[in-house]
């Protein structure tokens, strides 16, 4: 009788001990993010509904250098200059490789501009505007827009509301890049029509299967980037 | 004709006496002494860093992002904002031309090279107390700094305050130069801390009521108060009752840290953690806890004027404020606030959370944030926004519930005041 009662107690018991040594080798970044998962979502894969961008498998510089522009005022947020004002280089630093090697996954966002718009937009992303010397967004965020390494953020799986006010925080010297600021250089010369059609396309655009940002050896950019050396 | 000659004296009387009561503080004021400085050795200025350190300097000498110690950061005060000078020994536009003279008068009695009067957004009120000595060690540090040309940004304050009358008026009223006297009846711990405290601490500038000129209200000295400019309050230093050895120990625990067992520096206290407390020695931060455990209780600032919460009302934002407790907030501060030591600030006992004020647990709950990076916590845990997942009615329960509970007694949050942050 003792010992069938000491059995059936046994598994939980074995149970109970892989929990609790699988929470004690748990990644303890995941607790000290903890504070970022109401906006940005569990790992960092934001929520359909939430204004807050995807940050899960993001390229890590580009998030260290977005990390530590809201605390020292080039990005300007008060909930994140907040979160983020008394914090270590060396912390912001594990923060973005934690958000960086996560996966993100594809919120699904139907297209909400008319075909022409789209097309428009399609245009510019692809291929730029030669005559104004506006680069193409693909020249520097790759042909999928996936981004690359360590530094060039991809622009898929955000709303195009977010893409949209980004490009407008750029144009209204409310969003700044290390210097010199190519995107403030871009978004300054975009129309509010175009830069509306640019969000509205990308934002149209699905996570491909294979999302991981290739990195980038070395290639010349079409125009100089403070923020990718 | 003898009442018009009476009506000069009458008039002509206290005019003198006005002018005289504002001159009264210049006359007084020994001529500045112009030697250069003598050669700084190493020791001289390594005690200089640290005694920056101590005063803060770096925090408001700093703008964001850019040079430390060039100036620059705007200061936010209820009178229209000055903006922080360049401490870095440039010639020109910061202080390589100055002489310890110089910098002594300008810590100790508020005036710039030029014979200016500074604004006490510097706050020499405090630093009058430095003494000569440990001036020089400061001067010799930040002339030991790269020069970085910065030029002074004029400050942006409203008629009249941006004038050098109304300033001699502030001065008349409210500072007095003077230096820390060592009181024989106490221990040398007691002293070192008072010194640090009063002086380069600099602490009742903000633990302190201001009155509406800006001037610190001395009869209720760290009694803690509003700042205002940054939208957070300061709570009271001076002790309610006797402070047992284990608080002053967390105290001290705090100021280091950022994050004690039980609590954690936020706002404008976590970037004084930041870039002071944590970098003093730990006899000086004991020396400091010392001295503030034998402040006299004081009144704190009048309580504010907050909205009435009905009895009724109270007990609908309770349970209200419980269920939403239980859903947000009770894995990380425990289901009976006790919180998670050296993690998360416990709520029950949270002097913060149970302010006169509900300010800061407003802004605690909407905008979130974290301690501050130290040697000793480099990677604090923190808080999240809820500006966006709650409604005021859901974060007005959710307080009162929490300072209504396990132990709390303080007054029912209103929604309206969480609209109005």
């Amino acid at each position: 009788m003792k010992n069938r009662h000491r059995a059936r107690w046994l598994p939980a018991l074995l149970l109970a001990c892989a929990g609790a040594a699988g929470a004690a080798t748990a990644d303890p970044m995941a607790e000290r993010v903890r504070a970022c998962a109401g906006c940005h979502g569990e790992e960092g894969r934001s929520a359909a509904e939430s204004y807050a961008p995807s940050i899960a498998g993001k390229p890590e510089g580009y998030l260290l250098q977005q990390l530590t522009g809201f605390r020292d005022g080039r990005r300007s947020h008060a909930v994140m200059q907040q979160m983020l004002a008394w914090l270590s280089d060396d912390y912001l630093r594990d923060m973005a490789r934690y958000y960086g090697t996560r996966e993100p996954a594809q919120v699904p966002r139907p297209p909400q501009a008319a075909p022409a718009v789209l097309a428009r937009g399609r245009r510019l992303v692809e291929q730029g505007d030669a005559a104004r010397k506006l680069p193409a967004c693909a020249a520097c965020h790759g042909q999928s827009l996936l981004g690359l390494q360590p530094a060039i953020p991809g622009l898929l799986n955000l709303r195009a509301e977010y893409l949209q006010a980004q490009l407008g925080a750029w144009r209204s010297g409310t969003r700044h890049a290390l210097a010199p600021d190519c995107m403030a250089d871009i978004a300054g010369r975009l129309s509010g029509e175009e830069i509306a059609a640019i969000t509205a396309w990308i934002a149209s655009r699905e996570l491909p299967r294979d999302h991981r940002p290739a990195v980038r050896r070395g290639q010349p950019l079409p125009i100089d980037c403070g923020g990718v050396p | 004709m003898k009442t018009a000659l009476k009506l000069l004296v009458l008039l002509l009387v206290p005019a003198l006496a006005g002018l005289l009561w504002l001159a009264w503080p210049d006359l007084r004021e020994a001529p500045v002494e112009q030697s250069r400085a003598a050669p700084a050795d190493a020791a001289q200025i390594e005690r200089g860093a640290y005694l920056a350190r101590a005063g803060n300097c770096v925090a408001c000498h700093t703008q964001a992002g850019q040079a430390p110690y060039a100036g620059g950061r705007p200061i936010g005060t209820p009178f229209g904002e000055v903006f922080s000078t360049n401490l870095t020994p440039d010639p020109e536009t910061g202080l390589g031309s100055w002489t310890p003279g110089e910098f002594w008068r300008a810590m100790h009695h508020g005036r710039s090279r030029d014979g200016r009067l500074l604004y006490p957004a510097f706050p020499y009120t405090s630093y009058t107390r430095v003494s000569r000595q440990d001036s020089d060690a400061i001067f010799a540090y930040l002339q030991s700094l790269a020069p970085v040309q910065a030029p002074r940004r004029e400050p942006a304050l409203r008629f009249p305050y941006n004038t050098q009358f109304a300033l001699r008026a502030w001065r008349a009223l409210y500072f007095r130069p003077g230096e820390y006297r060592q009181d024989t009846q106490r221990t040398p711990e007691w002293n070192r801390g008072a010194y640090l405290v009063e002086g380069l601490g600099h602490c009742n500038a903000c633990h302190t009521a201001r009155n509406a000129l800006g001037g610190i209200e001395l009869d209720r000295n760290y009694g803690g108060g509003p700042i205002p400019s940054l939208g957070w309050e300061a709570p009271p230093l001076a002790p309610a009752g006797p402070m047992s050895d284990a608080q002053a120990a967390e105290m001290a625990e705090l100021l280091q840290a950022g994050t004690s067992r039980h609590g954690v520096a936020t706002g404008p206290m976590a970037e004084v953690v930041l870039h002071s407390l944590q970098h003093l020695q730990t006899t000086d931060l004991a020396a400091m806890v010392s001295y503030i455990r034998s402040l006299p209780p004081v009144a704190g600032a009048p309580a504010p004027r907050r909205p009435r919460v009905s009895e009724a009302r109270r007990q609908e934002l309770m349970r209200q404020g419980e269920t939403v407790y239980r859903e947000h907030c009770a894995d990380c501060h425990g289901d009976r606030g006790e919180g998670r030591d050296y993690v998360y600030p416990a709520l029950a006992g949270n002097r913060i959370l149970t302010g006169a004020s509900a300010g800061n647990a407003i802004r605690s709950v909407l905008m979130g944030g974290y301690g501050p990076s130290t040697a000793t916590h480099p990677q604090p845990h923190g808080m999240p926004s809820f500006a966006q997942r709650l409604t005021p009615e859901e974060i007005a329960a959710v307080l009162t519930y929490a300072r209504g509970s396990w132990g709390n007694q303080a007054t029912a949050v209103s929604p309206v005041e969480v609209e109005r942050r």
